[in-house]
């Protein structure tokens, strides 16, 4: 039994691991570094990930490339629970790693994505050069590869998230029960 | 018949098969062979893709999985195998459902219309250019029934587009192919490739130059491929009219997007380049001197990829045209097909009946 699960494991995270889908997604200054890795000089199209979905339904991994402010948090919340299920999330720069350069002084930036939605990979610096994005997705694939089936559960538990949207039409709006956009107000 | 089903009859007598077996068998054998075809040829057109328009940016594309990145669309299609099944809060679910199946099986039923080689067309029918036709407009029927049940705006609109789109362009298609039937006297297609033979100046590409040009742009706006592909225009429409199709069910819209690549391919070839003809009028498998069986089965095989061949010029062209055009806006793809194309085809008719009824009085 657990020869068969095991082999199932490794064929089934080699697919996952080496067809990371990213979601169209940039908030700000990171995403134009996200755009130049997948442009000629650096190529993420070499590890499989050149095919940017921009509906979240057939998107695997959500690069958060760019600062996250408190007006972009629903939405990101939003998309995150719009990807289907084997989803997996890059911090891509300080900004959504920590608030970065807006972490002492800012009413509106949300610090740190991680208050918001679970994330797999963080990838500081200001911004992240392309390399480094193309190393955070070898991290990631290497994070997939030691995944389980006998550890879904727990693997899945981790991976929602604390806060939820009571509807779709009123994303905009804060929410009691949605903590998060009144700590800076 | 052909060689093929000469040598299975043969075979399955001396087992003693019973007839509705021998007769059952086949058609199961000739399903088999063009499930495998296509879902082979859909991998390799995937890949082939991505690595072509590597090559037009000037990046590697797909290279580690695999011995360069071969393996890159099988590790795709394992993993949306898997992928989550989301179903949307405000769906029409039946017809969700029965898009993504509706929009594929028309598809691979064209395939079977193609005469792959001389004694192999799987299915051999007297008016296979209405079939092609006919089962075309369900495929986009099944575009539209997406679009509308997925309960989203953007869904909507792609879908709208994309019959827009067809509806407009299949009048230039359907005036090309009666063009086609015109200059081989048949609808059917096996007529349509033999009557082709002889040389390459035999094919109808060259009194129907026209015509081709006009077929090959229709067909563009038919399959949504770039700069055409205004239903799935990822700028304003999300994904177009799959964008609430997740994990297998938008795997079918891919995988028919691609079938419906390669048999608009194959077919322009077949109606325009000769089909399995090779272009010097003999093939090399006659030179050799084999019993007459080998020779056969070798010639096949040889007619095969002379087709193979042929399509795959085509599909590499609609790749450059991809990689090179940006996309166009709705009214002008369909003012292009309402105002240009089918005049010209109507025209292209005309001058195709005169040019007949010349080449059968001198
Ligand atoms: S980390 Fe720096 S580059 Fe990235 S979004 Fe924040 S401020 Fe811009």
């Amino acid at each position: 039994m657990h020869i068969i699960l095991s082999t199932i494991d490794n064929i089934y995270n080699w697919a996952k691991s080496n067809s990371l889908w990213p979601l169209t997604f940039a908030t700000s200054c990171c995403g134009i570094e996200m755009m130049s890795a997948t442009a000629s000089n650096f190529d993420i199209a070499r590890f499989g990930s050149e095919v940017f979905r921009a509906s979240p339904r057939q998107a695997d991994l959500l690069i958060i490339a760019g600062t996250i402010t408190y007006k972009m948090a629903p939405i990101l919340l939003q998309l995150y629970e719009q990807m289907a299920e084997p989803k997996y999330v890059i911090a891509m720069g300080a900004c959504s790693c920590s608030g970065g350069m807006f972490k002492n002084d800012s009413y509106s930036v949300v610090y740190g994505a991680d208050k918001i939605i679970p994330v797999d990979i963080y990838l500081p610096m200001c911004p992240p050069k392309p390399e480094a994005l193309i190393d955070a997705i070898k991290k990631l694939q290497n994070k997939i590869k030691q995944e389980s089936l006998i550890k879904r559960e727990a693997f899945i538990s981790s991976h929602k998230t604390n806060l939820h949207l009571k509807d779709d039409l009123d994303i905009l709006t804060l929410k009691e029960d949605v903590q998060i956009f009144k700590m800076g107000l | 018949m052909s060689i093929f089903y000469l040598i299975y009859i043969e075979f399955m007598i001396r087992l003693n098969a019973p007839h509705w077996l021998i007769f059952a068998l086949w058609h199961l054998i000739l399903f088999i062979f063009i499930a495998i075809l296509l879902v082979i040829t859909v991998i390799i057109l995937v890949l082939f893709e991505r690595k072509y328009l590597a090559f037009y940016t000037r990046r590697k594309g797909p290279n580690r999985v695999g011995i360069y990145g071969c393996l890159q669309t099988v590790a795709d299609a394992i993993k949306l195998l898997f992928k989550e099944n989301i179903e949307p809060k405000n769906i029409d679910k039946m017809i969700y459902y029965t898009a993504p199946l509706l929009v594929f099986s028309p598809i691979m039923t064209v395939w079977f219309l193609i005469p792959f080689t001389s004694g192999l067309i799987p299915f051999d029918s007297s008016c296979s250019l209405l079939l092609f036709m006919a089962l075309l407009s369900i495929s986009i029927l099944a575009i539209l029934f997406a679009g509308f049940s997925s309960g989203n705006k953007y869904s909507l609109i792609g879908g709208l587009r994309a019959c827009a789109q067809a509806i407009s362009s299949e009048i230039p298609i359907f005036l090309c192919l009666i063009s086609i039937a015109i200059l081989s006297g048949s609808l059917n297609l096996d007529i349509i490739v033999k009557t082709q033979k002889d040389s390459i100046f035999d094919w109808y590409i060259f009194p129907n130059i026209l015509g081709f040009i006009i077929f090959f742009i229709s067909a563009l706006i038919v399959m949504n491929r770039t700069p055409f592909d205004l239903p799935e225009a990822e700028s304003e429409l999300t994904a177009g009219y799959h964008s609430e199709y997740s994990g297998m069910k938008f795997a079918m819209f891919f995988l028919g997007e691609y079938a419906l690549t390669f048999i608009i391919c194959a077919f322009t070839a077949t109606l325009f380049l000769g089909g399995y003809n090779s272009p010097m009028g003999f093939y090399f498998s006659d030179l050799l001197n084999l019993p007459i069986i080998f020779q056969e089965f070798l010639k096949n095989i040889e007619q095969f990829i002379w087709l193979m061949i042929k399509t795959g010029f085509l599909i590499l062209i609609i790749m450059w045209i991809r990689a090179t055009y940006p996309r166009l806006t709705t009214e002008r793809t369909l003012n292009l097909s309402w105002y240009i194309l089918t005049p010209l085809a109507i025209f292209n008719i005309f001058i195709m009946s005169l040019y007949k009824l010349l080449r059968s009085i001198l």
